[in-house]
């Protein structure tokens, strides 16, 4: 293939083709979840190659790049483009959409519209999940941001639980009130910047805003509270549990294993490389509010009865320690917090969907509904085991290597934030023990109708997810290779560099 | 990089030491992902893996034993596993004097038990994975030693963690055994978190985390650093050892099967808070403040461990007390510095034997009396199990120190030089040793002779019989290491052996009181600790029910309140700091941020009548919005 082959666009399109041509398939026993999981693969296949063609040792920050004039007068452009962590996060967007689109095989039963539909918005949003980590346009990207929510809101509004009304309402609200501050301050760093018809750049407003200490804070701002509620962090976190517990296990999946990255890669990408010297006059804030949800997700984890409230509640801490990471601003902390990114989103979607795997047996998702289960079906009570461990970092699997990193990168600077964000590993071992005893263990419960162990379909969707804790537990170079250059890219235009061991700075006895 | 400071390249058996890891791990994926289908053999495969790795062991062993002292530590490359921004760290193996040591212990003693589960395991359903999961253990038992790092011994840490949780909670439909297993992981979380931290402050210190980096690096630290670090490193190894005050799991721990009591709660995993201390002997030595926090808690929970043991009337739970005893003195020894660590690692050594053997010839017992535990209802068991009874018999007189048995060599030393240094310290060491001594002589005799001697107090539907010889013959072994593994060790040299990796003892002014005089009164005590349990336990009769008992004994029997304890200050206030929470976040935190949303969009059905679900009014507020704030700036400019 030549060098100036659109894979960005490609990949962005295929699933688009593939959502209209699902939705469009004649007749009511149309093969629509056949033809989804074959486009959502096709895309994984050219992510594939696109990673191929990445060059980890290049001084470019973005690679694959391509550029189109779009609204010259606003200075827009179909601009796209990937650094290593963007990569990353599409990669793990790309391989959970096939997992999700699997593990969603039959939950629309009735067929028919409904379940084209169904299908046709999870192939929408991957196109906007890819596009949104892409876009190099600050334009463009807002405009990938907020049509994220038009699928996810219909996903969760038509085909969640009793009261998905609400928590699409909730959802749509929040992120809405986010967006539209954020809005305001997109417009304000095009009129800060260098202006022209391609004014909306990153490349080109990095280190260009001419604008004064206020004016880079309140825009700063505009920008952290779209991400702070997308994250989400505490305290604009509570739309979050009630979205997760109300949508199906594979939106849930996407959106909180996907879509709420879009928060703290938006908090690289444009908070810390736009506004350098706002970020590091927020970072007393950020840094609090980061271990609070830390410790604030974990405590409400450990409190839950609905194992899907309690999986969304973990996922809360896991942000705080990925903010806590990015804001440390150290090489180590930044490496961490995006491996972290990756991680969590094959560990969240573990922990979900195997969830659901259980709900879907019991038909409950009230914890107290269960116990015993490990003699009903050890299998999924194994894999079930492995997902929590994966939570809460067992050393050996994959997200021990990110929180370690993102706590001994923030330590370098902040010791107090990492000694009190450790507390968390305590809190994490309580809320996944505390709920696979009360699940999984016990006498073997008396069910009206036996019940099977987890089918082919089933071991699919578990097995990569699975094999991802080990194998980038175990060697998780080929991801740090990809993320380290895009981090110390970022750290040089915040202009920090790293603390020299005390050893070698010379504050010895 | 990583390469330790004198280390050479390894080579021949040593440069595959990593098949020590890789061979037991296989074993366990093998039973765990091949399900029903390896039923048949998987425990045959489990157990051959398990004598594999010793036999690498054992070759690399004769290997170190071939080159001479200065090099013996070897050190093999893997691979490159964290680059990330400023952390670089590779994963390594270290084969040193050290290391080879727990190697073999841990695959010797391990697969001796992988024998013994045959039999004791042969009826449970669950057979198979029982197996996996105690090669898992091993596995990760020899990551922990073989490790050349910290961050790669945190593997190994929490893996060993990870097999003991699954194993204490292995019956886990009974749910206490359940709250057993979550109690042992939780609490180990907690000393995780200082080890956690201390590779923290390592890496800021040092810039590195292997081993090699901190060794050179301590020498430059601040004296204020190192202590963090090693009050950090004692408080993990608290954790994983059941030292005060993070012992409380141990005696839950029991509710695992007893192979697994044996194995891990006994021989090897409790002891890896000691390895730990001995391996980072260079930050210890330079922190002498830390090096006196270690022998004070390991002082402390040798009392503590021998007053709860005199009470327990199940003899699993005494046997546990008795380790955290046992271990106590090996902690006091490696807190004592380059006079004691060579002692501590001889008494984990002859400890693992002799407990081990214990644990296994308890299980016997149990097998035997229909899984009963309590000792008030055994006795003069000793001639339906003869071999049960000599080889458990031969572990208590190596743990009460009986002459020219191994606990005597290792446990003599210890006290010997604890009885060292100046000041009030060899006083209040040594004064707790040697008072210990005649308390462990005491209640492992109790243990004993309840079991074995006078007379019979079980039921008539009980039948004591002795075990098939898949379970024995570890036994046999397991006693006659202990019985000479201590003089063999100790006339081979094996502190001159262990000198190369922990330093020289400086001769100093040698104990405080004349050798000869503490061997005396260190005797003097047994024998009276033993013949008090002989008047009591033996002679006079034994009532079935226990008694009342002393205070100090109510208390001894709720392991002095540890539990209690813990509710109240932990359990309890953090149910309550949960409950509340969950309620706060639904009414305050996401009601004000409701509240607050209403407000600015005016009233909350107002908002919510936007918000109606159409896709057109979304996309028209967007819209409206984005006209507004262009034609704002467009104004403005």
């Amino acid at each position: 293939m030549s060098g100036s082959f659109p894979w960005l666009t490609a990949i962005g399109v295929v699933p688009l083709i593939g959502a209209l041509l699902v939705a469009l398939l004649p007749g009511p026993a149309a093969r629509a979840k056949q033809v989804a999981l074959g486009f959502s693969v096709v895309t994984l296949v050219l992510a594939i190659g696109a990673a191929l063609q990445f060059k980890t040792g290049s001084t470019d920050q973005f690679q694959l790049t391509e550029q189109h004039s779009w609204i010259p007068q606003f200075g827009v452009s179909y601009a796209v483009g990937v650094d290593g962590i963007a990569l990353a996060l599409i990669l793990m967007a790309v391989v959970l959409a096939p997992v999700c689109i699997l593990a969603a095989w039959n939950d629309v039963p009735e067929g028919g519209t409904r379940e084209k539909n169904y299908f046709a918005l999870l192939l929408v949003l991957e196109t906007f999940m890819v596009g949104v980590f892409a876009a190099t346009d600050v334009f463009l990207f807002y405009v990938f941001f907020e049509a994220m929510l038009i699928p996810v809101y219909f996903l969760i509004g038509s085909y969640g639980g009793a009261r998905r009304q609400y928590a699409a309402v909730k959802f749509l609200l929040f992120s809405l009130a986010g967006g539209l501050v954020m809005l305001v301050a997109v417009i304000a760093v095009y009129h800060y910047g260098p202006g022209g018809s391609d004014g909306f750049l990153v490349q080109k407003l990095t280190g260009a805003l001419h604008a004064g200490t206020t004016a880079q804070r309140l825009m700063f701002v505009g920008f952290f509270i779209a991400f702070a509620v997308k994250a989400p962090m505490w305290p604009v976190h509570t739309w979050l549990p009630d979205a997760a517990t109300e949508a199906r296990p594979a939106t849930a999946v996407l959106l909180v294993g996907v879509l709420d990255k879009v928060g703290t890669y938006g908090m690289i990408r444009f908070c810390l490389q736009l506004f350098p010297e706002a970020s590091k006059w927020a970072t007393p804030v950020v840094l609090g509010l980061a271990v609070i949800s830390v410790l604030y997700g974990a405590l409400l984890a450990i409190g839950q009865t609905d194992m899907m409230r309690l999986i969304a509640f973990t996922s809360i801490s896991h942000f705080g320690f990925i903010v806590l990471g990015i804001f440390a601003m150290t090489t180590t902390g930044g490496a961490g917090s995006a491996l972290y990114m990756v991680n969590h989103g094959f560990s969240t979607a573990a922990l979900f969907l195997i969830a659901a795997m259980l709900v879907a047996r019991r038909g409950s998702k009230r914890i107290p509904d269960y116990g015993g289960w490990q003699r009903v079906t050890p299998v999924l009570a194994g894999v079930f085991l492995v997902a929590g461990l994966s939570s809460l970092s067992l050393p050996g699997l994959s997200s021990f290597i990110s929180e370690f990193l993102v706590l001994a990168g923030t330590f370098q600077r902040y010791k107090l934030a990492a000694v009190i964000g450790t507390l968390g590993i305590v809190l994490a071992a309580l809320y996944i023990l505390l709920m696979y005893k009360k699940v999984m263990t016990g006498p073997k419960p008396e069910l009206s109708s036996p019940v099977a162990d987890l089918d082919w379909r089933e071991k699919v969707v578990v097995i990569p997810l699975i094999a991802s804790f080990l194998v980038l537990g175990f060697y998780p170079k080929p991801v740090l290779d990809l993320i380290n250059p895009a981090v110390k890219a970022t750290l040089q235009h915040v202009g920090v560099t790293d603390p020299a061991p005390t050893i070698a700075s010379g504050s010895t006895k | 990089m990583t390469h330790t400071e004198g280390a050479l390249p390894a080579t021949g058996a040593a440069g595959v030491a990593w098949l020590l890891v890789a061979l037991p791990l296989l074993g366990a994926a093998i039973l765990l992902l091949g399900g029903k289908r390896t039923d048949k053999f998987g425990p045959a495969l489990a157990t051959g893996l398990s004598w594999a790795a010793f036999g690498v062991g054992a070759v690399v062993f004769f290997q170190l034993l071939g080159n001479d002292p200065e090099h013996r530590e070897l050190h093999k490359l893997l691979f490159h596993w964290i680059p990330a921004g400023g952390f670089n760290l590779d994963a390594g193996i270290l084969v040193d004097q050290l290391s080879v040591s727990f190697v073999l212990l841990v695959t010797f003693v391990g697969s001796l038990i992988h024998v013994y589960s045959l039999g004791y395991m042969a009826h449970d359903p669950d057979k198979r994975r029982f197996f996996a999961y105690l090669n898992l253990f091993v596995a990760a038992m020899l990551l922990l030693v073989l490790a050349d790092s910290y961050l790669l011994l945190f593997v190994g840490w929490e893996g060993v963690g990870l097999a003991s949780y699954l194993l204490i909670g292995f019956w886990n439909h009974n749910p206490a055994y359940a709250t057993a297993a979550n109690k042992a992981f939780v609490v180990n979380r907690v000393g995780d978190l200082g080890l956690s931290i201390a590779i923290m402050l390592m890496f800021v210190t040092f810039g590195g985390v292997d081993f090699a980096s901190v060794e050179a690096g301590a020498p430059k630290a601040s004296t204020g650093a190192l202590t963090a670090i090693g009050l950090l490193l004692l408080l993990g190894a608290c954790g994983k050892s059941a030292q005060f005050p993070l012992q409380s799991w141990l005696g839950d721990a029991m509710a695992g099967p007893t192979p697994v009591s044996a194995l891990i709660h006994a021989a090897t995993m409790v002891t890896a808070g000691v390895y730990l201390i001995v391996r980072s002997h260079v930050i210890f030595n330079l922190a002498p403040n830390a090096q006196l926090a270690v022998a004070i808690v390991g002082a402390i929970t040798l009392m503590y461990g021998a007053v709860v043991g005199c009470a327990k009337d199940d003899i699993k739970k005494a046997l546990a007390a008795s380790t955290m005893s046992q271990i106590g003195y090996m902690m006091l020894a490696a807190g004592l510095g380059p006079v004691g660590y060579a002692f501590a690692i001889l008494h984990l050594l002859t400890h693992g034997f002799f407990k081990a053997g214990m644990f296994l010839g308890a299980g016997s017992v149990m097998h035997g009396m229909n899984d009963n535990v309590d000792m008030r209802r055994f006795g003069n068991l000793s001639g339906a199990m003869k071999i049960t009874w000599v080889t458990f018999g031969l572990g208590w007189l190596a743990i009460i120190g009986f002459p020219f048995l191994s606990g005597f060599y290792s446990k003599d030393h210890i006290i010997e030089a604890a009885f060292e240094g100046e000041g009030w310290r060899p006083w209040v060491f040594g004064g707790a040793t040697m008072i210990c001594a005649g308390i462990t002589a005491f209640y492992m005799s109790r243990l004993f002779f309840l079991t074995f001697h006078g007379k019979k107090r079980w039921n008539d539907d009980a039948h004591p019989h002795e075990s098939p010889l898949t379970m024995t013959v570890p036994m046999m072994v397991l006693a006659v290491g202990s019985a000479f593994l201590g003089a063999i060790l100790w006339y081979a040299g094996f502190p001159a052996w262990l000198e190369p990796v922990v330093g020289t003892h400086e001769e100093a002014a040698g104990p405080v009181l004349p050798s000869l005089v503490i061997s005396l009164l260190t005797l003097v005590l047994v024998a009276a600790g033993a013949a008090l349990a002989w008047m009591r336990y033996w002679r006079d009769e034994v009532p079935v029910v226990a008694p009342k008992g002393s205070l100090l004994t109510q208390a001894a029997r709720r392991d002095l309140y540890q539990d209690a304890l813990n509710e109240g200050l932990f359990m309890r206030p953090g149910i309550h700091l949960t409950r509340s929470l969950v309620y706060g976040d639904s009414k305050v935190v996401d009601g004000g941020v409701s509240g607050l949303a209403a407000l600015i969009g005016g009233t909350s059905s107002r908002l919510r009548r936007i918000q109606n679900g159409y896709a057109r009014s979304y996309a028209l507020t967007m819209l409206t919005g984005v006209v507004a704030i262009l034609g704002l700036v467009w104004v403005m400019s």
